[in-house]
């Protein structure tokens, strides 16, 4: 096998552990954008329009909510702002690939190609080869995602509409943050957040999610100061 | 706005994002307070959503007993807290939110 198709294969290897734990996902945000109210082929496109799990997961909760456009787009690039940090990660690997990888790779930069592609870049280095790793991670995460959103869909079409699937995504946001609380800014961001959110429920827009979650950015940022960071997000 | 629009804005935001700094290596440095408050993103942002939909459950604030979704979203948290696992937390807020809607219909 040529040295490209060895380093590709790398990464597809080095992503699957990671295409498992994000299959069961692909199919919960499926099924559950179809609940939300979104068309089959929106709900589908949405997962290689955006490609980013946790906003569309969002975006769905907001569509359900019936939230003006321009505060879900907002959401969104407040969500996916931490891709801006792998970019900045990754430049140094990446400043000799022609525009062409650049923007191809950049398409599949999402939280799981990031992870395992930096650990082998700063382990192994770099060599004439080394982007096609983060081809191998990212394209089959995204092959990974697309099939597991078509399968959610097909099944959640089936779930009868009475039942309280809408209930999974703030179930799916617990998940996601309740683990993460360990700290003292943790927890003083997601309640100051979630405090703002319910003082601020009945402004306009649902520009209450955006003022509380800029508040929780702000108190955590506040009480880190001085002391260092902690985690992963 | 149409939601085909909101998904390729959002869309184009997101790439933008994942491209700008392999785009502009060398020329720009994410700032320190910027790196900082990324990590509060998700609790923020996740918080915002979850604590309305459970105390505000049908658009109306509600923090009696009879809340399910309050109750199932507390059960949630305490077996997110303690198992840390993704699956078994959506599950175990599910089944509660089934159980206690038969008690309370």
């Amino acid at each position: 096998m040529s040295e490209s198709g060895k380093a590709f294969w790398n990464g597809v290897r080095a992503e699957i552990p990671l295409l498992i734990g994000v299959f069961p996902f692909g199919m919960i945000y499926g099924a559950l954008a179809l609940n939300a109210g979104l068309s089959t082929p929106a709900a589908q496109l949405m997962s290689s329009i955006v490609f980013a799990g946790s906003a569309q997961f969002v975006t769905t909760q907001l569509v359900h909510d019936a939230a003006p456009g321009f505060v879900i787009v907002l959401t969104i690039a407040v969500v996916n702002l931490r891709h801006m940090l792998y970019s900045a990660s990754l430049a140094p690997y990446l400043k000799n690939l022609s525009l062409k990888w650049k923007a191809l790779l950049s398409y599949l930069l999402t939280d799981e190609a990031y992870a395992p592609t930096i650990l082998n870049y700063e382990k192994e280095g770099i060599t004439p080869v080394s982007h096609w790793f983060l081809f191998g991670a990212g394209f089959s995460l995204w092959f990974n995602w697309q099939v597991s959103t078509a399968l959610g869909i097909f099944l959640g079409a089936a779930i009868p509409s009475e039942w309280p699937l809408d209930f999974a995504l703030p179930l799916t946001f617990i998940a996601m943050v309740v683990p993460i609380l360990r700290n003292r800014p943790m927890i003083a961001a997601a309640t100051s957040a979630g405090l703002i959110a319910l003082l601020a429920f009945s402004l306009p827009y649902k520009l209450g999610i955006i003022l509380a979650a800029l508040t929780g950015i702000t108190v955590g940022t506040i009480l880190e100061s001085g002391k260092s960071p902690k985690g992963m997000l | 706005m149409n939601i085909w629009l909101i998904m390729l804005i959002g869309g184009l935001l997101t790439y933008g994002m994942r491209f700008s700094l392999i785009f502009l290596f060398g020329r720009f440095e994410v700032p320190d307070t910027m790196r900082k408050a990324l990590h509060y993103v998700p609790p923020a942002v996740l918080s915002a959503i979850i604590f309305p939909e459970l105390i505000y459950p049908s658009g109306n604030l509600n923090l009696s007993f009879g809340n399910t979704r309050l109750l199932a979203g507390i059960i949630a948290m305490l077996v997110a807290w303690y198992t840390k696992n993704t699956l078994l937390t959506i599950l175990a807020g599910m089944a509660a939110l089934l159980i206690l809607q038969l008690f309370y219909t």
